[in-house]
């Protein structure tokens, strides 16, 4: 079975512009990152602000050109600068934070079918109809079609930028923490929407969040970046169960533990120390 | 005695579609030396039940109660000059968002010095050597250098420091902690709020922390509070609410939790209550 994408050692630098006091420079935010995704399965990237995981996510969405490595999306080499739409069909993404992805002034039907408009050659009817059966995929209605975004709450608005990412039949659904910004009920809603789609479709999910929980929940496959390098990348039981990289571990023992032993133990601890309740 | 006590509080804005209640009918208290959380989700207004108690709502805001006090103090009827003497420095608040909440255009030394100089009259030298001593305590390193550098010089989690200095300055009897970790990255977040704990522990303030992260509420809390849509749903101590909770919707919040996942379905809060006859529960 081959990748549906598949990167080879990408590099990005940033250019730094000198000044007065100053030589012009570069960071390199990506330090050669390898992976591979397999049809219908998670990779879930995790890594704390800086490390370079949305610099990754623009280059996997052929958003920004890598400045070194290779990038295969489903065995054929990508060049940024000679894109065919077939191409831009088969990647999409749905960012953070919906209440800055949608546009305001757009109405929710118009924007489903935009990308339909710039990328297929669609009836307008045709495209009506598909924004309209989208609508109902992501658990929202047919009333919904003519309304704007800020008539919508956040989950709602995640469903819809998950819908127009859906528009095209992408191969490919880049999420770039697309649970931060919601509430945990929410939260809960959409990951199920996602799961369910991926079913439906035989999609393939590039996920990236920083919170484990949830990243334990989704992903097949996990990779965890620091100062844009890999720092460790395998199964989902492999990362979670027998971590290697001392990071991965700082990263495990930070993450608050809900469990009932360990609250338990908390609680008795500031009781012997006479503080608390 | 109670630190913070709390009844029947009601908050309320004018807004153009009529009147919308934030707060309805709240009944908090605060001891000392005690953790209380208040968990709920954006909108269930645990924000600005605090803000009202700190007198820090915009004057649009209708706030009422039948009692509120701290210390045995009223803080109804006191004089607006009282009670800016009592903020700032027995009670204090830390916010989300750091960065933010810190002002760009003076040293974080100045605006931690100038708590100082207000509530406690200090001179110069001794506010400097004050100063010193709280970014220390923070754990800030190279605090007398630090105590110059602006707020843009510095990372999300050494100006969450620098906002918990300046909230602990004068050795407040209750702290009010606001998602102080929401904007912060994991491995941050774990030591601010080990920071937190350690403050709250040598001194034995109260602390409130309002958070929507049950996990932070795990790591932190004696007592929870659970709210929705501006009503309290559940009160009881930590242990209980995660071993045993009562109230169907804190069962829906922490089953909703991924790591509480069954199968291959996580469960929604719809799931298990009625949302429409939890908005009319009185």
């Amino acid at each position: 079975m081959t990748a549906v994408i598949e990167a080879k050692g990408i590099i990005r630098d940033y250019a730094i512009p000198g000044g007065l006091f100053r030589k012009a420079g570069a960071v390199r935010a990506l330090k050669g990152i390898s992976f591979s995704v397999e049809q219908g399965k998670t990779l879930a990237i995790v890594g704390e602000s800086g490390c370079g995981k949305s610099t990754l996510a623009r280059i996997i969405t052929l958003i920004d050109p890598a400045s070194g490595g290779d990038l295969l999306i489903d065995g054929q080499k990508v060049d940024v600068r000679g894109l065919t739409p077939e191409l831009r069909r088969k990647v999409q993404i749905v960012f953070q934070n919906p209440y800055g992805s949608l546009n305001p002034r757009q109405k929710v039907g118009d924007m489903l079918m935009e990308p339909l408009l710039l990328n297929t050659d669609d009836s307008a009817s045709t495209r009506r109809e598909k924004a309209m059966a989208m609508l109902v995929k992501v658990g929202l209605g047919h009333e919904h079609f003519g309304r704007y975004p800020h008539m919508f709450s956040g989950g709602q608005r995640q469903r819809l930028a998950i819908a127009r990412a859906l528009m095209v039949n992408p191969r490919l659904l880049v999420l770039d923490e697309p649970v931060s910004a919601l509430d945990l009920s929410v939260q809960a809603q959409v990951l199920n929407l996602l799961a369910d789609l991926q079913a439906e479709f035989d999609l393939t999910y590039v996920f990236i969040s920083h919170d484990l929980s949830v990243v334990r929940y989704i992903a097949d496959n996990v990779m965890v970046m620091y100062k844009g390098e890999v720092v460790e990348y395998g199964t989902r039981d492999e990362v979670f169960g027998n971590p290697q990289h001392e990071y991965t571990r700082t990263l495990f023992a930070a993450t608050p533990e809900a469990n009932i032993d360990s609250i338990r133990a908390r609680v008795e601890r500031r009781r012997a120390a006479g503080i608390g309740a | 005695m109670a630190l913070l006590e709390i009844r029947n509080l009601n908050v309320s804005f004018a807004t153009s579609t009529g009147m919308f209640h934030a707060v309805k009918g709240l009944d908090l208290k605060v001891h000392p030396r005690e953790v209380l959380a208040i968990v709920g989700e954006s909108g269930s207004g645990k924000s600005v039940s605090m803000l009202a108690a700190m007198g820090l709502l915009p004057k649009t805001a209708k706030v009422t109660a039948d009692v509120m006090s701290f210390n045995g103090r009223d803080l109804l009827t006191m004089p607006a000059s009282e009670r800016r003497a009592i903020i700032g420095k027995d009670i204090s608040m830390i916010f989300q968002e750091p960065i933010a909440s810190l002002n760009p255009c003076f040293t974080v030394g100045y605006q931690l010095e100038e708590t100082l100089r207000a509530h406690l009259g200090l001179g110069g030298s001794e506010r400097r050597k004050r100063a010193i001593e709280l970014f220390t305590a923070v754990g800030i390193p190279d605090p007398e250098k630090k105590l110059s550098a602006y707020p843009h010089q510095m990372s999300g989690g050494q100006c969450q420091r620098v906002m918990i200095a300046i909230a602990i300055a004068c050795k407040p009897k209750l702290l009010i902690a606001d998602e102080p970790t929401t904007a912060l990255d994991v491995t941050i977040q774990k030591q601010i709020l080990d920071l937190l704990m350690k403050l709250q522990e040598e001194t034995g303030m109260g602390m409130i922390m309002i958070t929507h992260d049950m996990g932070v509420v795990a790591e932190t809390a004696d007592r929870v509070i659970v709210k929705y849509k501006g009503r309290k749903m559940e009160e009881a101590d930590v242990l209980t609410l995660f071993e045993a909770p009562s109230h169907p919707y804190t069962k829906a919040l922490l089953s909703a939790l991924p790591e509480n996942a069954t199968g291959d379905r996580l469960s929604t809060v719809s799931d298990f209550v009625d949302m429409a006859a939890l908005e009319g529960q009185q």
